[in-house]
């Protein structure tokens, strides 16, 4: 019963909380790697003989823990023994760390474990890298294919980030409330950034990049398991789920973007749909909005609507103005101008994004915006100016094959007329 | 006599399964409620959501109160369970707490469920998968 592919899933499984351990044990990352990579191996030895210890991640803790032991004892005679029973008897060291995992700062282990990755030294891709490697156990190749560079550099990045973060100032005491609180805003970002890295992702990259998405909701189950009462944690959890159960629809077969209300609704992922709802009515229940949790409801706005047609802009309105108190920034304002426009017309929309041109001047979406605003208001010849200015501003093909789309139909539009 | 059977794993394992997987384990498991709905022996079917979706509501103390996540104790064991229709989850915890009022002592775990057959034929079987 205990084949491969099921030893396999159950250490990826254990391993955030197991890592997290061991880091509280050595105090170093490269002695926690090397100590639960060492467990997983006599795991793959014992566990199809012995069939599945009754906690896994107990067990690994225990048999990374000893492991690392072992060979200081081998390298250092003149060093004290540890006592015996902490070598041999798995069955006792399980009983014993099992009892240790049920104690409350466990959890503060993982999200320590996390929190380190979010060394705010560090640019966002290493913090993603990082956490998907030392985390989420991706191998190098892997993350370097995600990030598409090379594995040597890949390997030396991770290797300067891990080095920069060093495992000497890390916090090890638990944490106060206050600073419980604020690491987990830094994970949730962090959890936010690698789902959006994999989300973001376009043509050929959706597929070296889609299983970051998946890694990303694993990550926030992890944290709202640990933390169950955060509503916010309910909030980003459903946010991923309800972004990514439209993954099946936001691409042609040929790799184009679709706008989302130009996808077939029928190919979304009703389950995941059904879970980010569930957990969004119980993050309300709570009463203590955040900004994952409006974010999370303007997505089910999207995802409840049967057609286009039928989305309650309205309601996304309202909530877009809610997340603009708690969060003000030009890009939520153009984000709202999108629903505005839907509610009070394109003149609305472009009177309430005109205050935002000159912090927004390079980038593309504003100017994409703009031009459509224009386009639906009629004006023409001002829509074609901002569509050329988003072209030479687009970051990928695919943006500025979306916005050649309007051109033509501007073009056509002043052909016909 | 009627048997329910408890479905017991390790949650984040399943979770991390991918597609391919999923698939290939919901169909081994079709076929054999296939094969149980034609001998007419099969009832409800439920897939219930992760316990992350959970809230308990222990009802050994007046008012009762209301916990985020999945029952947790040890020295209670599942006794029953019900299967009702809401909006929402507090229109699931009015019924619980009514439910309670009537039964004090011990605890409801209330989960949304994520697929759910109540009688299933060979032919509704796959189609309440999909769903």
């Amino acid at each position: 019963m205990t084949d491969l592919g099921w030893i396999e899933g159950a250490l990826t499984a254990a391993r955030p909380q197991a890592m997290a351990a061991l880091l509280r044990y050595f105090r170093d990352m490269d002695a926690a790697e090397e100590a639960f990579q060492d467990a997983c191996l006599r795991a793959l030895k014992s566990w199809p003989k012995n069939g599945p210890p009754r906690d896994p991640t107990a067990w690994l803790i225990m048999v990374g823990r000893n492991a690392a032991i072992d060979a200081v004892r081998k390298t250092s005679r003149n060093t004290a023994l540890p006592p015996e029973e902490l070598l041999s008897d798995l069955e006792d060291a399980e009983a014993e760390a099992a009892e240790r995992l049920d104690g409350s700062h466990y959890r503060d282990d993982v999200l320590r474990l996390l929190f380190i990755c979010c060394h705010p030294d560090l640019p966002a891709t290493q913090q993603i890298a990082l956490a998907l490697r030392i985390v989420s156990g991706l191998s190098v190749k892997e993350i370097a294919r995600a990030f598409v560079v090379g594995e040597s550099a890949m390997e030396q990045r991770i290797t300067r980030a891990k080095a920069r973060i060093g495992a000497g100032d890390a916090p090890f005491e638990a944490p106060g409330p206050i600073e419980r609180a604020e690491r987990f805003a830094a994970v949730a970002a962090m959890i936010y950034l690698v789902f959006n890295e994999g989300y973001s992702a376009s043509g050929k990259a959706v597929e070296a990049k889609g299983g970051l998405c998946d890694e990303a909701i694993r990550l926030a189950r992890l944290l709202l398991r640990l933390f169950p009462a955060e509503p916010e944690m309910m909030g980003l959890t459903a946010l991923l789920l309800i972004q990514h159960a439209r993954s099946d629809a936001r691409f042609t077969a040929d790799g184009q973007a679709i706008l989302l209300e130009d996808q077939d609704r029928s190919l979304w992922n009703r389950q995941m749909i059904g879970e980010g709802l569930a957990l969004i009515d119980k993050a309300m229940l709570k009463r203590d909005p955040g900004p994952y949790q409006v974010q999370s409801a303007i997505a089910a706005l999207h995802a409840r609507a049967g057609t286009a047609a039928d989305t309650d802009w309205g309601g996304i309105d309202a909530l877009y103005a809610t997340l603009e108190i708690m969060q003000p920034s030009p890009v939520i304002t153009l984000n709202r101008a999108v629903a505005t426009a839907k509610v009070r017309g394109p003149e609305a929309a472009l009177a309430m994004i005109e205050p935002l041109g000159a912090r927004l001047e390079g980038y593309f979406h504003y100017h994409g915006a703009r031009g459509a605003f224009l386009l639906q208001a009629g004006r023409k010849a001002e829509a074609r100016e901002a569509f050329d200015r988003a072209i030479s501003l687009a970051n990928t093909a695919a943006e500025a094959a979306n916005i050649r789309q309007y051109l033509d139909r501007v073009t056509a539009e002043a052909e016909r007329s | 006599m009627l048997y329910a059977i408890l479905c017991y794993n390790q949650e984040d394992v399943i979770c991390g399964w991918s597609k391919d997987h999923e698939d290939e384990v919901m169909g081994k498991l079709i076929a054999v409620q296939e094969n149980l709905a034609k001998q007419g022996r099969l009832g409800p079917v439920a897939r219930l959501m992760p316990t992350t979706a959970a809230t308990t509501l222990r009802k050994d103390r007046e008012p009762p109160l209301v916990l985020d996540g999945p029952f947790a104790e040890t020295k209670e064991q599942l006794l029953g369970f019900y299967v009702v229709d809401c909006d929402s989850l507090e229109g699931a915890l009015d019924i619980a707490r009514d439910l309670g009022k009537a039964n004090p002592g011990g605890s409801y775990e209330i989960r949304p469920i994520a697929m759910f057959n109540p009688a299933p034929t060979p032919e509704s079987i796959g189609e309440a998968v999909e769903a």
